[in-house]
């Protein structure tokens, strides 16, 4: 009997999604947890919550920083026992971030990653993706000027056409 | 415990970490802004991934060594590094031909190692490779600029590709740890990566204008020790900067 009132009063698995929804990534706050697609899964294991996280870089240093977030968003809605799992395969890829945090990338100055995932089948030099347009002015006239920005995940541009250097999320 | 298995996750853990550690060396060094930035973040994707493969080789033996007891609690004679890993930075080609040479043959061993039948080596491979595949575009892109430069960086470039190049050769040993590890589908024979290396790196110096140095020359027995613990005087210097925290202030955190 215990077990099931405890059943019945846990929250739903979609009303964790919403609550994780809130959860920023701490480096480009725009982004929540799920913008980025990096939770996986969502389940109770008895009274416990599980959540599966896939991490998106190996050494990106905010991993820690979002399992803490996750943690704290959770336990502000009564959710304390809250277990984080990490799952590498398949890896992560900028292919299951939203189109909504593609939009918000944009709106805060970062262009958002191409379409695809990167190329993995060859070392061709100028197989990259095309690109970025500018997310200040939207223009395509863009030149590479480093391969890493800010972070490990960002590439750092710059407009021909309004002179704005800009970063932009690698596809990966 | 699967001895070969936990002697080639250190391999992969110890090569990783060791020219992680290298790169991050260069932290407030690097000869522009945009470069010390680039290397810093290869370094973090290099520790990342150490972090994996040293995770790996701690379960694999199951005595309870974690990745920073392996890390920070081991001396020279018990890293398992390729040699190239663990040679001094020198000057900013001399990097850049070290970082390219080995970035091709991580490339085309993740390739390989992805289809490995043990799904936790497959996983950290395939993760790992996205991210390498970046690297070796990048410094490839740097090599052609270095090496069709001017007089200045070509010279200096063909010198620093001729002195890294005799330490390449112990990455395609299929020693018996590869060999048993091959045999059972969890590695890739490293003989084997070779051809797709060599042809790669020769496409990418002829663009560069540089001169391919000899095959034979990365053979030398001379230059090869890494896996079985024979290591070059350097990797010492490494490693007293690396564990002097932990080893001073044993369980140190913060």
């Amino acid at each position: 009997m215990n077990t099931q009132a405890r059943t019945l009063d846990r929250p739903s698995t979609q009303q964790l999604r919403d609550w994780l929804a809130g959860v920023p990534d701490p480096e480009i706050p725009v982004l929540s947890v799920l913008d980025l697609g990096i939770v996986r899964d969502l389940r109770w294991d008895g009274a416990s919550c599980v959540v599966t996280i896939t991490p998106t870089y190996s050494g990106c240093p905010a991993m820690q920083e979002i399992s803490a977030g996750i943690r704290a968003e959770l336990a502000q809605h009564g959710v304390d026992d809250v277990r984080i799992e990490t799952r590498l395969a398949p890896a992560w890829t900028t292919d299951w971030m939203t189109p909504a945090g593609k939009a918000a990338l944009k709106g805060y100055g970062i262009a958002p990653p191409g379409e695809k995932a990167i190329d993995i089948s060859g070392l061709s030099r100028r197989a990259g993706a095309p690109a970025p347009a500018c997310p200040h002015c939207g223009s395509p006239r863009t030149r590479l000027i480093s391969q890493f920005g800010s972070t490990a995940c960002k590439a750092l541009y710059r407009c021909a056409a309004c002179g704005e250097p800009f970063d932009y999320f690698k596809a990966h | 415990m699967d001895r070969s298995l936990f002697q080639y996750a250190l391999r992969m853990g110890d090569t990783t970490l060791i020219l992680s550690q290298r790169l991050a060396q260069w932290c407030g060094h690097g000869p522009a802004l945009e470069e010390d930035l680039a290397l810093t973040n290869l370094s973090l994707d290099l520790l990342g991934q150490a972090r994996l493969w040293l995770t790996l080789a701690g379960e694999v033996e199951g005595a309870g060594r974690d990745e920073d007891r392996l890390a920070y609690l081991r001396d020279a004679p018990d890293y398992r590094n390729y040699l190239l890993a663990e040679r001094p930075n020198g000057h900013y080609g001399d990097t850049i031909a070290r970082q390219f040479l080995f970035d091709v043959w991580h490339y085309f061993l993740l390739q390989g190692l992805s289809g490995s039948a043990d799904e936790r080596v497959a996983a950290i491979a395939a993760k790992s490779l996205k991210e390498v595949t970046y690297h070796a575009r990048r410094s490839a892109d740097l090599v052609v600029r270095l090496g069709d430069g001017t007089e200045l960086s070509h010279g200096r470039m063909q010198a620093a590709l001729d002195e890294i190049w005799f330490y390449v050769g112990e990455l395609f040993v299929d020693d018996d740890v590869v060999a048993d590890l091959a045999g059972r589908g969890i590695a890739v024979s490293h003989e084997a990566l070779w051809p797709a290396w060599h042809e790669h790196v020769a496409a990418v110096l002829q663009e560069a204008t540089l001169r391919l140095p000899d095959a034979a020359d990365a053979r030398h027995p001379a230059y090869q020790g890494g896996p079985s613990g024979r290591h070059t005087e350097a990797l010492g210097y490494i490693l007293a900067e690396m564990q002097h925290l932990q080893r001073t202030y044993p369980g140190a955190s913060w």
